[in-house]
């Protein structure tokens, strides 16, 4: 899957679905600048299981800080595991 | 902030200075009066409710309030349809009570509501961990969602709250005993003001299991006439719901900030039947009721009106009726079921009844108990009140009972000075 794509799905949900009202620029930090919470977390994993088609792992999302990590991780995780 | 325990040594008087309430007869206290004073019914038949097998697909009729706008989305998550009842309730009666976020934030104010089952999201999520088997798809808002203590839980958030704060699941008393027991910790000094109430979820899988049991009218040919209190003819109660809140508040509390006082909480009694789990008996009730005149200091001659607990069953009427008659056979006060035009409100009841006999208390009437046609051996002795009348009301009588054997009567009186 294109990156490009995985923006557009992520921007989607953030927007819509947890109503994030802040720019989505690439280096926002999820939880400073875009008030993403730990809770909000479990509904990120659910997309992700529902549009990606994988299950997140907790430890490797512990790495996720910015926007562009969880573009990334997603990419990454689809890339690899082809 | 204050100190939260006040006068130990002495009683707390317990006055409503809010009230708020959405339920199938109205959306709004404006819209409840005057239905309440025309009578008018809040029950349909629902034939999704046929179509997944019930006996009887009747139901009082709520809409989904949509909160969008109103909360944020982690607010709103949490939050179960009758959660969302709750809070439209509750700010209509913070409204009326003249109170804002920033006395809210002063005060240790604290939250007891009314609230005994939660039933979609716990299916919905069941559904999901069965099929997908993977727990993570259930979402972040279902276990909030799910849990008894949903709607206090939730407002207690939402509000800012930091008194007393939990749940109260008595069965079809649970929003009855929610008020009593906030009114006993605000006479007894722990708290100065609550916000009680009870809530009910209105569905087609919440209410299956007591269609199973055959509690249910069946006359679908005539909604509005289905639910039928001390009638001879009826057959069965009619689920419903919706939401009531009523804010208690201490009478020094409310003076000094110069609410508005709606009535007095004079009373609470309580009992259990110590009996079978579903069929009530005579002695719990009237204990309850006793109780509540012991603990208000009247005797049965100063009850103006009575907002009986009767749901249209065949027993659960009959036998409230055998204990209204030796209690007050005396003076024979008016006695009506608004659950004739709501519908049985269940967890919601006991709150939404005492809201029901504060606006017939402010506006001089009684509302009727609709479909009261024909008196059977027992209602034939009560003053049964089927057209509304106008009349005053002073002191008021409101009973509610639950599955167990739990009973629970209030009274409230008209405030005075």
């Amino acid at each position: 899957m294109e990156k490009e794509k995985i923006i557009k799905i992520i921007n989607n949900f953030l927007s819509e679905e947890l109503e994030i009202e802040e720019d989505l620029v690439p280096d926002a930090n999820l939880r400073d600048d875009l008030g993403i919470e730990s809770l909000d977390f479990v509904d990120i994993a659910v997309i992700i299981e529902k549009e990606f088609g994988f299950k997140v792992n907790a430890e490797n999302m512990a790495d996720v800080k910015t926007l562009d990590n969880l573009y990334d991780y997603i990419f990454d995780y689809l890339n690899n595991n082809k | 902030m204050e100190d939260y325990i006040l006068n130990k040594k002495n009683m707390n008087r317990v006055v409503i200075t809010g009230i708020g309430v959405y339920s199938t007869i109205g959306k709004n206290l404006d819209e409840v009066k005057e239905s309440l004073y025309k009578g008018k019914s809040g029950i349909i038949l629902d034939q999704e409710r046929k179509d997944y097998g019930y006996k009887s697909g009747l139901t009082g009729k709520v809409e989904r309030p949509n909160l969008k706008g109103l909360i944020n989305r982690r607010q709103r998550v949490g939050m179960a349809e009758q959660g969302e009842y709750a809070y439209i309730s509750t700010i209509e009666a913070l409204k009326t009570a003249n109170l804002d976020q920033d006395y809210i934030d002063k005060n240790y104010f604290g939250i007891i509501y009314g609230n005994d089952s939660s039933t979609i999201p716990v299916i919905d999520a069941v559904d999901i961990i069965r099929e997908k088997r993977d727990t993570v798809l259930v979402g972040s808002g279902s276990v909030f969602q799910s849990m008894n203590s949903t709607v206090s839980m939730n407002l207690s958030v939402i509000f800012k709250l930091k008194g007393v704060n939990f749940t109260i699941s008595g069965a079809c008393a649970s929003g009855s005993h929610s008020i009593g027991i906030g009114y006993f910790l605000i006479k007894h000094g722990y708290q100065k003001n609550i916000i009680c109430g009870g809530a009910q979820e209105v569905n087609i899988f919440s209410v299956g299991s007591f269609d199973a049991l055959s509690a249910f009218s069946t006359r679908e040919s005539e909604p509005t006439k289905a639910s039928r209190p001390f009638d001879k003819n009826r057959d069965g109660l009619v689920p419903s719901g919706g939401a009531a809140t009523v804010i208690l508040e201490s009478y020094e509390s409310a003076i000094k900030r110069g609410a508005p006082i709606l009535a007095e909480v004079v009373g609470y009694g309580f009992s259990s039947d110590g009996g079978h789990i579903s069929v009530p008996n005579v002695d719990g009730p009237k204990r309850a009721i006793e109780m509540s005149l012991k603990n208000a200091n009247l005797s049965p001659n100063e009850i103006d009106y009575i907002n009986a607990h009767a749901t249209s069953t065949p027993l659960g009427d009959a036998n409230e009726a055998k204990a209204l008659y030796q209690i007050f056979n005396n003076h024979k006060p008016p006695v009506s079921s608004t659950k004739s035009m709501t519908g049985h409100e269940m967890w919601m009841a006991g709150s939404s009844e005492i809201v029901y006999s504060i606006l017939m208390m402010q506006n001089s009437f009684v509302a009727p108990n609709i479909n009261f046609d024909t008196p059977d051996e027992n209602s034939k002795h009560l003053n049964i009140i089927n057209k509304t009348i106008n009349k005053n009301i002073d002191i008021c009588l409101s009973n509610s009972f639950g599955f167990g054997g739990t009973n629970s009567s209030l009274i409230i009186k008209k405030f005075e000075k």
